[in-house]
């Protein structure tokens, strides 16, 4: 197989003369014979080292991977109707959004695609820009005056975000509220493990999170160096992040808020409240499910605490004939500088999902994002209406929701979720206990801008035949 | 493109729904209505599309041309894989769907692990680290909790060679330990003595790039394996230079017992300008019961599902890691084979040592033996000599139409150029670029400071850029008068 190499035989011969050597196999001499894969011939007297079947040429690599395309049921597309993939009415935290055209053509141009990092900014001005417009309008989103240039997913940027938090106030100390997003919350219970940060899980009561009553005086005998709260969480409600804050300033805790960013649209941004840091999960704006991944980690913070962010972030300045230019700055952040004393080890991060991001908010603008957030409100209120109308069903917690909410079923969720699909809906995701955060089991829904009448109709129809 | 903006301009439309249109005061309780719309930009799609295309235009990448910086395996990627990640099956399919509705998905998962396994001569993989360094640091927890079974909580301290990528060194602190760096040798390998002399029962465990990141075989491996393992720690295995070994040999062949891979270096992942990437973990035998969860499994009846293994250290990422990214890479190996995976570490190899000889006469090489997938060569002989630093040669060959390799890296070597073609760089493409190189040894002079003149932009001011902190479009000061 070629594995796209393109030397040919007489070609590499040439280039073993020069070298003086006669054979490939001499260039591995430096490998101990003891290390070295002694291949085995096959039938045809060629040595095989590796365990695996020979390539395939392009028609068969794409009629393989489209068979595997084929054994999943992915959601619908637009234009797609009942039969031709899932009609989607599951979120938590990966959102079935249109992706525009716009956007999926200009973050597929392979001068995005195939370039790397930009460590020579005199020839990446081009992704260098599309980082610097993405965090100015990621920042805009959170209400905060700094944004990097992207984490790996909702849950990398909550583990930084308690790390940066730890580290400002020295204090271990995280009130995570279990309104965060459960995936997220293990991921960070993962690497608290090497960190040293100490999570307290803060329950919700009635979807909102219950804060630990706070002595007036603010003396705690282990005051937190951080509070976490998701807007909307887990459940889809609104948490008070005004109390969230008082609770923070009573502790001197910094505040953390994880943010949906098309709820974004509607909400008065967390940056308003007096949130320190500003964390997100991207997907929603211009990435699709892709099985969860790549995603987008949203970072940004005040001011004040730039010199602790984690992940790379781009400059604007000028270059020697005094033209804008921009350029990843204060780097001395960074790992590969700082080393073993660095706060943060991201490296790559995700740019291109950050890229698309940036076209996708710049797509929607200033009255985009608020149409997007508003009919994501609109199937989703239309949605539950049309749920908590069927007999049995109830919400899960009572706190105001958004664009996603829980129910409580006459049924087991998991068995509604898995019967749904033979309809042709992925009616939502069941939530044992720990999704539900202490409420379940349940059923959490969301409707997203892409859900029309018919379909929540026929959904909810189907839904009323499924827990009879 | 918020100078594009104009007031009410828009890009966006939306299906029609015919729900009913409630207003945002009935859908939003009043504290937490947004008072006002957060600003951005408003913009025409055809404004749109121009500023980003324009945009491109100011940007090198792989599919323009040779992008030879070391360590990162900047080799082409193939279109088919592009074609594979966008397919509706893969791309539109919810993370939270039940297995029975993501039998493909699990099956992809579960080859590409075996596959991964069999090319790294170890037991398991996850595939949930979405980048090397994640994938680093969930071997660092991994070591961590394989101690913490054993009783053995005394271990602090995990070594780290003077060569190592900065990760390295960061992930151990995340991780709980401190870095203790060992010297290379006169031969740029790990000194064994030396390293010998820091082993003991604090020792969690060794961090290891091989090939080094001089482009070096460290020929000493099984003996320094050995002796970690003798002293009771482990081997970890930095995965960003296996483009050199595969089908040559296996960390798991050498006694390593984690080993990350970066398949957006070694199995063709497009870098993205940055990311994403995607870093899978594989281990032995005895450390696969702590691998993240969930990992996918084939049942008895031939179905897939998921399985948590039993003492899993825990999730590292919200989903199942970076999926699409996955997907390339699977399609990339069925692209390949194992017959393919061969020829890709034979040429790279190939490639990286007749640059080190076509340049030998012109740089000072530091180690001049056989090389692996990348040389590494110094232009302090240059410097001393015309005044002409590493970084100049590097701006220079921005101007020659080649991207610059990685320069002041690694930090044993003084004005490092470290050079990785990579297999799919032509034996014609390689004598253009060291033809250029040979020009700029030959003709350096101090107007090099002043390198690249024919780049969308000249030599950028980076030291503005961190003392006048700009990292936003409303950071900036407004203009001044004489502006």
């Amino acid at each position: 197989m070629a594995g796209y190499v393109p030397h040919t035989d007489a070609e590499v011969e040439s280039m073993l003369g020069f070298l003086g050597l006669s054979s490939v196999d001499e260039l591995f001499s430096v490998v101990p014979a003891a290390l070295r894969l002694a291949g085995r011939p096959d039938p045809s007297g060629r040595r095989r080292f590796l365990d695996l079947p020979d390539g395939s040429a392009e028609p068969d690599v794409l009629a393989e991977m489209e068979r595997l395309a084929g054994a999943n049921l992915a959601c619908a597309g637009p234009g797609v109707g009942a039969g031709h993939g899932l009609v989607c009415f599951a979120g938590g935290g990966a959102y079935d959004h249109e992706v525009p055209e716009a956007v999926r053509a200009l973050a597929s141009r392979s001068e995005y695609v195939t370039a790397y990092t930009p460590y020579q900014p005199e020839v990446a001005q081009g992704v260098l820009q599309a980082l610097f417009e993405y965090q100015t309008m990621v920042a805009r989103l959170a209400g905060l005056a700094v944004a990097n240039a992207s984490l790996y997913d909702g849950a990398s940027a909550c583990v930084e975000a308690a790390n940066l938090a730890t580290a400002v106030t020295g204090r271990p100390g995280v009130w995570l509220s279990l309104g965060v997003h459960p995936h997220w919350r293990a991921t960070m219970a993962t690497l608290a493990a090497g960190s040293g940060v100490e999570l307290v899980d803060v329950p919700l009561d009635d979807g909102v999170t219950a804060w630990p009553q706070v002595a007036p005086d603010g003396v705690s005998p282990d005051p937190p160096g951080a509070l976490v709260v998701a807007y909307p969480n887990h459940l889809g409600c609104l948490e008070d992040l005004g109390l969230a804050r008082r609770v923070a300033d009573t502790t001197g805790a910094l505040l953390v808020v994880a943010l949906d960013p098309v709820a974004a649209g509607l909400l008065r941004p967390p940056g308003e409240w007096g949130a320190d840091v500003v964390v997100g999960e991207g997907q929603p704006l211009g990435t699709p499910l892709s099985f969860g991944g790549p995603y987008l980690g949203l970072f940004t913070c005040r001011l004040e605490h730039v010199r602790r962010l984690p992940g790379r972030l781009v400059g604007e300045t000028v270059d020697t004939e005094g033209r804008r230019a921009y350029v990843s700055t204060l780097r001395t952040r960074e790992q590969d500088i700082r080393r073993e004393r660095a706060s943060s080890n991201v490296c790559t991060n995700q740019t291109l999902i950050a890229v698309a991001c940036g076209v996708q908010l710049a797509w929607l603008g200033t009255s985009g994002l608020r149409e997007l957030a508003l009919r994501c409100a609109r199937a989703t209120r239309y949605t539950r209406e049309s749920l908590l109308a069927l007999d049995g069903v109830e919400p899960l917690v009572g706190a105001p929701t958004l664009r996603e909410f829980a129910l409580r079923l006459p049924a087991d969720p998991a068995v509604v979720v898995e019967r749904m699909l033979e309809d042709g809906f992925l009616a939502g995701i069941a939530l044992d206990a720990d999704g539900g955060a202490g409420n379940g089991p349940g059923l959490l829904v969301a409707a997203t801008e892409r859900r029309t009448r018919s379909q929540i109709d026929a959904y909810v129809a189907a839904m009323d035949k499924v827990i009879r | 493109m918020f100078e594009l903006s104009s007031p009410g301009r828009r890009a966006w439309s939306f299906a029609r729904t015919d729900l009913p249109e409630w207003a945002a005061a009935d859908l939003v309780p009043p504290e937490h209505l947004a008072p006002e719309p957060v600003a951005l930009p408003e913009v025409s799609e055809r404004d749109l599309v121009a500023h980003h295309t324009r945009l491109t235009h100011r940007q090198y990448s792989v599919d323009l041309g040779a992008y030879p910086l070391g360590s990162c395996t900047m080799k082409y990627n193939p279109k088919l894989a592009d074609v594979a990640a966008s397919l509706p099956g893969l791309a539109r399919v919810h993370p939270a769907a039940p297995p029975s509705c993501t039998q493909g998905w699990l099956e992809l998962l579960s080859e590409l692990s075996r596959a991964l396994a069999e090319v790294t001569g170890m037991a398991a993989v996850t595939l949930q680290p979405p980048a090397g360094a994640a994938g680093e640091l969930t071997g660092l927890l991994l070591l961590r909790a394989w101690h913490a079974s054993q009783g053995d909580t005394g271990r602090t301290k995990v070594v780290i060679p003077d060569s190592a990528h900065g990760t390295n060194p960061a992930s151990v602190t995340l991780g709980g330990y401190e870095a203790l760096t060992v010297a290379s040798d006169h031969r740029g390998c790990v000194d064994l003595a030396a390293l010998r002399a820091v082993l003991d029962d604090e020792v969690a465990g060794i961090m290891l790039t091989n090939p080094n990141t001089l482009g070096l075989f460290e020929d000493d491996i099984a003996a320094i394996t050995a002796a970690v393992h003798e002293v009771g720690g482990l081997v970890y295995y930095d995965g960003a230079n296996l483009n050199a070994i595969l089908g040559v040999t296996r960390p798991g062949d050498m006694g390593f017992d984690i080993v990350h891979l970066n398949l957006h270096k070694t199995f063709a992942v497009p870098h993205g300008g940055g990311g994403p990437g995607a870093g899978p973990v594989a281990v032995t035998e005895a450390l696969a019961p702590f691998l993240p969860g969930p990992l996918p499994a084939r049942a008895p009846d031939g179905t897939y599902g998921w399985r948590t293994p039993a003492r899993s250290i825990g999730r590292v990422h919200s989903w199942h890691g970076n999926a699409l990214a996955l997907a390339r890479a699977y399609a990339y190996l069925l692209a390949l084979g194992g017959d393919g995976l061969r020829r890709v570490a034979e040429i790279a190899v190939l490639n990286a040592n007749w640059l080190r000889r076509r340049l030998g006469d012109h740089y000072d090489v530091p180690h001049d033996r056989t090389c692996m997938h990348e040389c590494v060569v110094s232009a302090a002989g240059l410097k001393r000599r015309t005044g002409v630093r590493a970084a100049d040669v590097a701006k220079r060959l921005l101007e020659e139409g080649f991207h610059a390799p990685t320069v002041s890296f690694p930090l044993v070597v003084e004005e490092a150029l470290m050079i990785e073609p990579t297999e799919t760089e032509s034996p014609q493409t390689l004598a253009a670029l060291a033809d250029a190189l040979v020009r700029i040894a030959e003709a350096a002079s101090v107007q090099d400071h002043h390198a690249p003149r024919t780049t969308p932009v000249g030599r950028v001011d980076e030291v503005r850029a961190a003392r006048r902190l700009v990292a936003t479009f409303d950071a900036r000061l407004p203009p001044t008068g004489g502006g």
